[in-house]
């Protein structure tokens, strides 16, 4: 069966509230009948079969993270949700100081089985429905983070995150879900998958090569990874051979796989919707750099947004979010070069 | 007396139990008070002196499987909550012996397997969390409590909107104690809240509330019973205020300076100890050679309990890198 990412979400979901009965989801607009299924449609129709474990929520962030930390304390299994990734800032404290810590703080005692959903992306929304969170989660020890850019990825995510013991952030992009009706977005790329019947899981901690190649490793992640893999078919007839690398789990990172496929290219290029600095190309910059220097033979590179909010013109949209022309004009230039 | 018939349901045994508990905080405040001036534990302290009728009232209303959440100011919920003063000490002084293993210290006591989260320092989020602890009980359809302890500072924090709103929405079984010692740090609440009583927000949630007198344990028992018997009876959540005051500094080497002459001498005339002491005289269940004794078996438990947090063993550094995650490594 051919699914979108949001469809193949909901099927996942469906199934581990199904098979376990601590599961429950908890968000706005989750499961008002008549209502969206969250913003982006994950969750449509879902009451009807697990009406006392869906939980609409007043619009609280603090409230619903913080509410998924007890019951998870409890022994649950909670899905919470954010409409937009931008309000998790509105949870901090729950997320940071409270899930991603206690069982640290307790030596080891407490499980803390947290799912947390979290759309991203820069999507005609101006600077606070917009931005790619993956950089300040990823300095949070605690919080497991995945990042699916196809949809067999994201149900097979979310089944290994719920089935997870510890916290887990899934980040979805708005561009790639194939949300329909009302809520589907412009712009949207094809991320759907054949999602098979049976029951998979994508193990958290292992990334894929999207696309092998020889001369450059190209790290992206979501809707980066596909605009990755259409700067890899432009170049692919000037002769430059891409590896694109998807690494679906941003941390803990599949340091092996980056690594192994730098040896074979000497050449690293980490493509990002978020801003430069700081961001999960100067993490997976700096590993490269540290752990195999010798085998460069160019710089490490990265193409990521300005350091500057998300703009709103559609002008200048474009030009704030790495699109496939510019990330090959880069390649082209490195391969130019080095 | 208001009680009587109250302490004669209870009876000698419990009764004495929960004095008791109190003599433990006090004197187990006292000492690493002490201990601390002196150089000799680490970290810091957020004292409870002056307020042991709170936790003691509230949690000798509660069962095994209740859960109890507490702040940055826990010593006295972890004794009241049954968590051996051992363990307790060892936390303190960062060894493998502590309730959490030397890794959460003062500020995040606790041991979930015996009813009381390891706390949460930061002011106001607890909430959330024992909210949440509430709806699983309720989406489980099990007769358990959580309950919240925070100050009247807490109160002010967007975290108690947020949590007491959606556990009255969800009518979750759960206690939301505020422990009004009339002062978060240094700041009076009468310049940072413009009304006179805590307990007055729950109308804002369609929530009950309720106030006991926070230096009197049989008033904190007595009303915190309710609230818990409605919790666990399914009749939803409560906010209970507690007037209570702090016979001692915020933190550390605090003189409490903010805090006036006369006002000071108020409260240390109601200081719960002595009153509840007095009562039990009073009222015969006790006498006071047995007081005595009681007081003596405290202290020694005290000492014990330093003498085995002072002798055990530190972490290993291996244990820097143990407890973040359930089933992977931390990627070094």
């Amino acid at each position: 069966m051919k699914l979108g990412i949001a469809e193949a979400l909901r099927k996942a979901i469906h199934g581990e509230m199904a098979r376990d009965p601590n599961v429950f989801c908890i968000g706005e607009d989750i499961g008002i009948p008549g209502g969206y299924g969250g913003a982006f449609t994950v969750t449509l129709g879902l009451e009807k079969d697990f009406r006392e474990r869906i939980i609409d929520t007043p619009i609280s962030e603090a409230g619903i993270f913080g509410a998924a930390c007890g019951a998870a304390l409890m022994g649950m299994r909670p899905i919470a949700d954010v409409q937009y990734g931008d309000f998790l800032f509105c949870a901090m404290d729950q997320v940071v100081d409270q899930i991603a810590k206690l069982r640290y703080m307790s030596g080891g005692e407490l499980c803390m089985p947290v799912v947390m959903r979290a759309p991203i992306g820069v999507t005609g929304r101006g600077a606070q429905h917009a931005q790619c969170l993956e950089p300040y989660f990823m300095s949070c020890p605690g919080i497991k983070i995945v990042a699916p850019a196809t949809a067999y990825d994201a149900a097979g995510l979310l089944r290994a995150a719920v089935r997870d013991d510890d916290p887990v952030l899934m980040f979805e992009h708005k561009l790639l879900y194939g949300s329909k009706g009302i809520r589907a977005e412009s712009g949207t790329v094809d991320a759907s998958s054949e999602i098979p019947e049976e029951d998979y899981v994508v193990p958290i901690g292992k990334g894929i090569v999207r696309r092998e190649g020889t001369d450059v490793t190209v790290i992206a992640s979501l809707l980066m990874m596909h605009f990755s893999l259409k700067a890899a078919e432009m170049l692919e007839g000037e002769g430059i051979s891409c590896e694109v690398i998807d690494p679906r789990t941003l941390w803990p990172l599949d340091q092996e796989l980056i690594l192994n496929s730098v040896r074979k290219t000497g050449r690293v290029v980490i493509v990002e919707e978020s801003p430069k600095q700081g961001g999960l190309g100067a993490e997976i910059g700096v590993q490269v750099a540290e752990h195999i220097p010798d085998y460069l033979l160019a710089p490490v590179t990265r193409i990521a947004a300005p350091n500057t909010p998300a703009p709103f013109s559609p002008v200048l949209e474009k030009l704030y979010v790495p699109q496939p022309e510019r990330i090959a004009d880069t390649i082209r230039r490195l391969m130019e070069e080095y | 007396m208001k009680y009587r018939d109250m302490m004669k349901g209870l009876g000698t045994e419990k009764l004495l139990g929960m004095f008791r508990r109190m003599l433990e905080i006090r004197e187990f405040e006292e000492k690493i008070r002490f201990l601390f001036l002196e150089g000799k534990m680490p970290g810091t302290v957020h004292q409870y002196i002056g307020m042991e009728a709170c936790a003691v009232g509230v949690c000798s209303t509660l069962e095994d499987h209740d859960v109890i959440a507490s702040t940055h100011r826990p010593h006295g919920h972890a004794i009241a909550r049954g968590i051996s003063m051992e363990a307790i000490m060892g936390e303190l002084y960062g060894k493998t012996t502590g309730c959490c293993h030397g890794k959460g210290g003062s500020m995040h006591l606790g041991d979930l397997a015996r009813g009381m989260l390891p706390a949460i320092a930061i002011v106001g989020g607890n909430l959330p969390v024992v909210m949440g602890m509430g709806l699983a009980f309720k989406i489980r359809k099990e007769p358990r409590v959580a309950v919240s302890f925070f100050g009247d500072g807490a109160s002010n924090e967007g975290a108690f909107h947020e949590a007491l709103n959606m556990a009255a929405v969800y009518g979750v079984p759960a206690v939301f104690v505020c422990e009004n010692n009339m002062y978060g740090a240094s700041t009076s609440i009468k310049r940072v809240m413009k009304i006179e009583n805590i307990a007055d927000r729950a109308a804002a949630y369609g929530m009950q509330s309720d106030i006991a007198d926070g230096m009197s344990v049989l008033d904190v028992y007595a009303h915190a019973k309710e609230a818990v018997d409605r919790a666990r009876g399914g009749e939803g959540p409560t906010l209970l205020e507690l007037k209570t005051f702090r016979l001692c500094g915020h933190s550390r080497r605090d003189p409490n300076n903010y805090m006036s002459d006369e006002e000071k001498k108020y409260w240390q005339k109601r200081d719960p100890i002595p009153a509840f002491e007095r009562l039990l005289l009073g009222e015969e269940f006790v006498d006071e050679n047995e007081v005595d004794v009681i007081k003596k078996e405290v202290q020694a438990a005290v000492e014990r309990a330093i003498e085995a947090g002072q002798q055990a063993p530190e972490p290993d550094a291996s244990a820097l890198y143990e407890g973040l995650f359930v089933n992977m490594e931390v990627p070094r």
